[in-house]
């Protein structure tokens, strides 16, 4: 009797426990972020001006932001966007971040990976005649995607 | 012994740990869902108001009642840092019955004795300390030692007060007969007038929150610019674009003026343009002088933070960069996007106020200013022992007794080269705002100490 009144109050609490996760799931739009969509990044107000300038940007009507800002393949798609993600949410949460957000390396090598993959035919016969790392796509062309300002020059 | 018991034993503790999981789990989920609630609030709800605003409410508390992040950044210019060459450290003072601060910043005579000799005979040489942030510029300017060895006029309130209200109290809702009228007063007397430093309705317009001109001597003085440049008539506060007027209501105060006539009247000596050529001609057909050197006897004129002209002779103003952009850069509160109204150097805000444009780490962008500024603060120190040079050249000249007729052109040099010197050595950005027009001018400065000294020395060897 006692064992069995200890489930029911598990149960209620493990139910209520889910019920509330999978509300704030849907409240914050949890699901948007499986998609493709570009304004799913524009949930949390930071990214609105990123967006608007990808807008009038000369990628826009080629790529969205996953296809320069995630891998290609589907692994690795979902694994950084888990990442960024996970990341993203905890900064957003806590509000430990800088006005001016800039891009860090390991996204940064995803864009340089998105550039040469598209851009292949273009892009191999330049990365042949350099080291690896030796050049960069958007260290020259950091505005055909959006704002400048998210990219700096940085060793990090 | 039952063999059960132990297990029983560890599928209640089971029991128990995972109703804690659960009930730990959904207190944190809601701790989340409450703080996404709050964000999502946070972009939706960009002002409340809670009193009425109009010309005649100075206090910026109660503006800071509609507004009060922009409030609580204001009050933060208390703050007393350091950079490099600018800025202060706060330092302890025994108040004294003529002076009841308590805090004050280093003096800058004593770290450069120069100064003491390039404003001989004027008030400058007796008390000029290091900058400190907008919320002191009212008791500063009250209890300075310069306001006991000179009776200041009014006018000086002009830049040092929150004027609007007194200005039209003054002059039945006329600004320009306030201003008159407080012009012609004893500094002491106008000074009962005023309570508050800067504040909000200096700058923006109780209806709107829109920027706007209060300040009588910048509308005049860019009606006068704007005519040398072609444009009749110009009215600040209707022509004016809104980016222009992010570096105007600055520009109110933050410039180079003279007293004109017995009604200390405050001028800014913009009618013939910007450039420090065109002010020196300014003051030279105006015939204006602030005071006589107390050494050489030359006809002299003194500087004043002249950051607005500086500002537009440089590449930030020429790219269309406001004042606002880097001294007032914007900044996320939750969901909004508000101006950061804590004014102050932007290398304490380097993020904010570099990094918007210039794709550069931190360091590297607080490296180059700094390269800028000591190129500059080298030159100026060349600048500064040529000027001294000029100075005790004149003065062994007159003790020479030669006669104030071949004098002349050397003091003029002197006028000219302590003008410069000044006007660059009061500017607030150790030459950044304007770096190789800063640097160029310096140089022209020491070349009129240079020639100032080979007049005399034809004089000298031609008796």
């Amino acid at each position: 009797m006692k064992t069995n009144l200890a489930v029911i109050v598990l149960g209620v609490l493990l139910g209520a426990a889910f019920g509330l996760g999978v509300y704030t799931f849907v409240y914050a739009r949890g699901y948007s972020y499986l998609s493709n969509d570009p304004q799913s990044c524009t949930n949390c107000h930071v990214m609105q001006e990123n967006y608007d300038a990808w807008l009038k940007s000369s990628h826009r009507s080629v790529a969205t932001c996953n296809d320069c800002h995630t891998p290609h393949g589907l692994v690795g798609k979902y694994a950084t966007k888990a990442t960024n993600g996970f990341f993203h949410s905890l900064a957003f949460t806590t509000g430990n971040f800088p006005d001016v957000i800039h891009i860090k390396s390991r996204n940064r090598n995803i864009t340089e990976g998105a550039c040469r993959g598209c851009h292949r035919e273009i892009t191999s016969a330049i990365v042949a005649l350099h080291a690896a790392g030796e050049v960069s796509c958007v260290r020259c062309h950091f505005n055909v995607g959006h704002s400048a300002a998210s990219y700096v020059i940085s060793n990090r | 012994m039952d063999p059960n018991r132990p297990t029983s034993s560890s599928t209640r503790w089971l029991l128990f740990l995972t109703v804690a999981l659960a009930a730990v789990a959904t207190v944190a989920i809601a701790g989340l869902l409450i703080n996404i609630f709050e964000h999502k609030q946070e972009a939706k709800t960009p002002f409340f108001q809670v009193v009425d605003l109009n010309d005649d409410i100075e206090d910026p508390a109660i503006w800071g009642k509609n507004f009060p992040m922009q409030y609580d950044l204001y009050l933060r210019t208390v703050d007393q840092k350091r950079t490099k060459y600018g800025g202060s450290e706060a330092l302890p003072h025994s108040p004294t019955e003529g002076d009841p601060r308590e805090i004050v910043t280093a003096s800058k005579l004593e770290a450069d004795p120069r100064l003491k000799e390039m404003w001989a005979g004027y008030a400058f040489s007796k008390d000029y300390r290091e900058k400190r942030g907008h919320a002191y510029m009212l008791t500063d300017q009250t209890f300075t030692e310069r306001q006991k060895v000179v009776k200041q006029p009014g006018t000086c309130l002009h830049c040092h007060a929150s004027m609007v209200v007194a200005y039209r109290k003054l002059g039945n809702g006329d600004i320009f007969k306030g201003f008159q009228a407080i012009d012609r007063m004893p500094y002491f007397e106008a000074r009962k007038l005023v309570t508050h430093p800067v504040a909000c309705i200096d700058c923006h317009d109780p209806d709107s929150m829109q920027l706007r001109i209060t300040r009588p001597a910048f509308i005049q003085a860019m009606r006068a610019l704007k005519a040398s440049q072609g444009t009749a008539n110009y009215q600040v506060n209707t022509m004016a674009t809104r980016q222009e007027m992010r570096s105007y209501v600055c520009g109110q105060c933050h410039v180079e003026y003279y007293f004109k006539g017995p009604e200390k009247e405050l001028v800014y000596p913009w009618a013939k343009g910007l450039k420090l050529e065109n002010i020196v001609a300014y003051y030279d057909e105006a015939k204006f002088k602030d005071w006589t050197h107390a050494e050489t006897g030359a006809d002299v004129l003194k500087a004043q933070h002249p950051e607005f002209e500086t500002w537009n002779q440089g590449i930030h103003a020429r790219s269309g960069v406001a004042c606002a952009d880097c001294h007032m850069p914007y900044l996320r509160e939750g969901g909004l996007k508000i101006s950061d109204h804590w004014v102050r150097s932007p290398l304490l805000n380097i993020n904010r106020a570099c990094q918007t444009c210039h794709r550069w780490p931190e360091q590297e962008l607080k490296d180059r200013v700094e390269e800028i500024q000591t190129r500059f603060f080298d030159t100026r120190n060349l600048a500064m022992d040529a000027l001294m040079d000029l100075i005790h050249d004149i003065k062994a000249a007159k003790a020479a007794n030669l006669p104030d007729a071949e004098l002349a052109t050397a003091r003029n040099f002197q006028r000219k080269a302590q003008f410069y010197i000044d006007f660059l050595v009061s500017e607030n950005s150790m030459g950044f705002h304007a770096d190789q027009y800063s640097v160029k001018s310096l140089a022209e400065a020491i070349n009129f100490c240079r020639q100032g000294q080979l007049a005399l020395r034809t004089k000298l060897t031609s008796r």
